[in-house]
């Protein structure tokens, strides 16, 4: 079991993790989410005793990691692709690996197959393509086949193809009962994948729950409207006790409307329906309304462009007036 | 904690597979020899322009002459074997395979030590016959010789002590580049250049590579304070001091 303790990170008067306390659950999928910079990979540095708390502390199973023997047995981690000399081959990287933590040498065979990199295992890293650079740093890690498993943004620049790859390893370790800690900044792609949230902002704790909680919570429907006679339309639905929000481009929203009930509604008022559909917010946009307060670099309003990025979303607070978090 | 002969191991590992570390440590071998051999033939049939006045011909001095330029060719090993893993941003992997981090540095130094030797004794041995096959009978010296074994010996502990000073300063620096930019001027340029200025050549005697070098000398050059094995000492103080300081370094930082 992993746990942080106050965990506190600060560089120069930079405070990168901010008094973060939680544990790992053991034998699941833990999303580790926060927007750029908020320190999921300080964190996880410091899991590993990389980098040396400013305060606080990470305990494993109930010992410092400088503490363990043989660690790569206990926990294994992908940090950041192609931390492998460019110069040395896939094949001697998880060698030397294997020694030094004494893992018989028929293992790195295996995981080479396992990753699939057989074919260039004798190829120097100097000419892998990330993927291949992703995999042979996930092949690092399971190389010692520990119980615990650490990724930091495996999926970052990855194809569709390795990204499915990493989506249903991942699945297949927890399904072993290993404990899989993975960090993001996509909540879609860990709504897939994550059993439990973990999710920081600016260092700071924001939510810990089960991944089903979340959505739960955060899945609200609306029912979408659009009429070219807005007036009987607000004034139907006012009639009837409903309130609406005005959505994109001139469409109305329903929270929790019937789709059912408002198309008899604007029957009954003569109102021309153009679209009438049932909408379900995204987990992306809950989460980057649970994160939006501690983004670290907002987008410019003026640099903005005309179609943000999804992934940033900054202007998030002004489209939306339901605002909870 | 960590099994140190495990690291040790895969810290072996790490040195053979790569090549650049294995080319600088041939390339000590080869350039020492090579030179060595050229200027033996050279000085063969040249005698008088080896020989200074009042000085005896020094038949392992020049079979050694290529020595100065093996120095750096170690150095430049030292310097690669433990700075690729910052260049690489390997450190972490390995960090986080052996966090004792005190284990790590000494499995390192221990492996590189041990290589360095061995490739700086093969290497002296067979430049100083080569070098005395090529000056022939009436020049060429043996390791019977006053003081020879101990110069031809000595030169070996010399160049290994000087790779473990640049694995030392690497460490330090935590940048390979950067140690090389250190190390490569400062023997090839400022050590030399300040040995002959009057003011400070008394405290640049106790350089590493200035002290270091005593023992590599048949006849004593000039009138040094100390001996030829307390040079040899000196330069392994330096070491010690360069490790150690390595050591805090890996110790206190993040990785
Ligand atoms: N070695 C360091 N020195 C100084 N500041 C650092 C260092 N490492 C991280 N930081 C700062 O700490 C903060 C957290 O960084 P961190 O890399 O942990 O965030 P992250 O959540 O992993 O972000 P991303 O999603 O972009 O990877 C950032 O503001 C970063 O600039
Ligand atoms: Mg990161």
């Amino acid at each position: 079991m992993i746990e942080l303790h106050h965990l506190t990170k600060r560089y120069g008067d930079k405070l990168a993790v901010d008094d973060l306390s939680f544990r790992i659950p053991e034998g699941v999928v833990t999303g580790f989410l926060g927007p750029n910079g908020a320190g999921k990979s300080t964190t996880m540095r410091m899991i590993l005793d990389l980098d040396r708390p400013t305060s606080g502390e990470v305990t494993i199973g109930g010992r410092h990691y400088s503490g363990i023997q043989d660690p790569l047995r206990r926990i294994g981690a992908l940090l950041e692709a192609k931390a492998v000399h460019p110069g040395r081959t896939a094949y001697d990287h998880l060698l030397w690996l294997a020694q030094s933590n004494r893992v018989p040498r028929a293992r790195v065979d295996e995981v080479l197959d396992l990753v699939g990199l057989t074919a260039v295992a004798r190829k120097r890293a100097r000419g892998f393509s990330l993927g291949m650079g992703q995999r042979l740093g996930i092949a690092s890690a399971l190389l010692a086949d520990p119980q615990t498993l650490m990724f930091d943004e495996p999926v970052n620049g990855l194809d569709p193809e390795g990204i499915l790859w990493i989506r249903n390893l991942m699945k297949r370790l927890a399904a072993e009962g290993r404990t899989v800690f993975v960090s993001s900044h996509l909540m879609s792609e860990m709504a897939l994948t994550a059993d439990h949230l973990v999710v920081i902002g600016r260092g700071r704790l924001l939510a810990d729950l089960p991944m089903a909680e979340f959505i739960k919570r955060n899945s609200r429907s609306s029912v979408r409207l659009r009429t070219p006679h807005q007036e009987q339309l607000l004034h139907a639905l006012h009639g009837a006790g409903l309130t609406a929000e005005a959505g994109p481009d001139g469409s109305w929203e329903v929270v929790d409307g019937d789709p059912v009930v408002l198309g008899d509604l604007a029957a009954a008022h003569g109102v021309t329906l153009h679209e009438l559909s049932p909408q379900q917010a995204s987990l992306e946009e809950a989460f980057m309304q649970m994160t939006a307060s501690s983004v670290e670099y907002h987008m410019g309003a003026g640099a903005a462009p005309e179609q943000p990025p999804p992934a940033w979303g900054a202007d998030w607070d002004g489209r939306k007036s339901g605002k909870e978090s | 904690m960590a099994a140190f002969p495990a690291v040790a191991q895969s810290e072996w590992t790490k040195i053979r597979s790569v090549r650049s570390t294995v080319w600088s440590l041939v390339s000590v071998f080869l350039i020492t020899v090579a030179l060595g051999l050229a200027i033996s033939l050279v000085a063969r049939n040249n005698v008088s322009d080896f020989t200074e006045d009042g000085r005896p011909f020094d038949a392992t001095a020049v079979s050694f002459i290529g020595v100065g330029f093996g120095r750096l060719a170690i150095v430049v090993f030292g310097v690669l074997a433990v700075g690729n893993e910052y260049s690489s941003g390997m450190i972490r992997v390995s960090l986080a395979a052996v966090p004792q981090r005190g284990t790590l540095l000494a499995a390192k130094t221990a492996v590189l030590g041990a290589l360095a030797l061995a490739a700086s004794l093969v290497t002296v041995f067979v430049a100083f016959f080569i070098g005395q096959a090529a000056l022939g009978g009436g020049l060429s010296t043996t390791l019977g010789s006053e003081n020879v074994l101990r110069a031809v010996f000595g030169t070996a502990l010399y160049l290994t002590l000087l790779c473990l000073l640049s694995a030392g300063v690497t460490v330090m620096v935590r940048h390979q580049i950067l140690a090389l930019a250190i190390l490569v001027p400062f023997i090839l340029l400022v050590s030399p250049i300040l040995s002959i200025v009057p003011v400070v050549k008394n405290v640049v005697r106790y350089f590493p590579d200035q002290a270091g070098s005593a023992i590599t000398q048949v006849f004593p050059t000039d009138d040094l304070p100390y001996g030829p094995w307390a040079g040899l000492l000196i330069c392994a103080a330096w070491t010690v001091a360069a490790l150690l300081g390595g050591y805090l370094v890996l110790k206190k930082r993040d990785a």
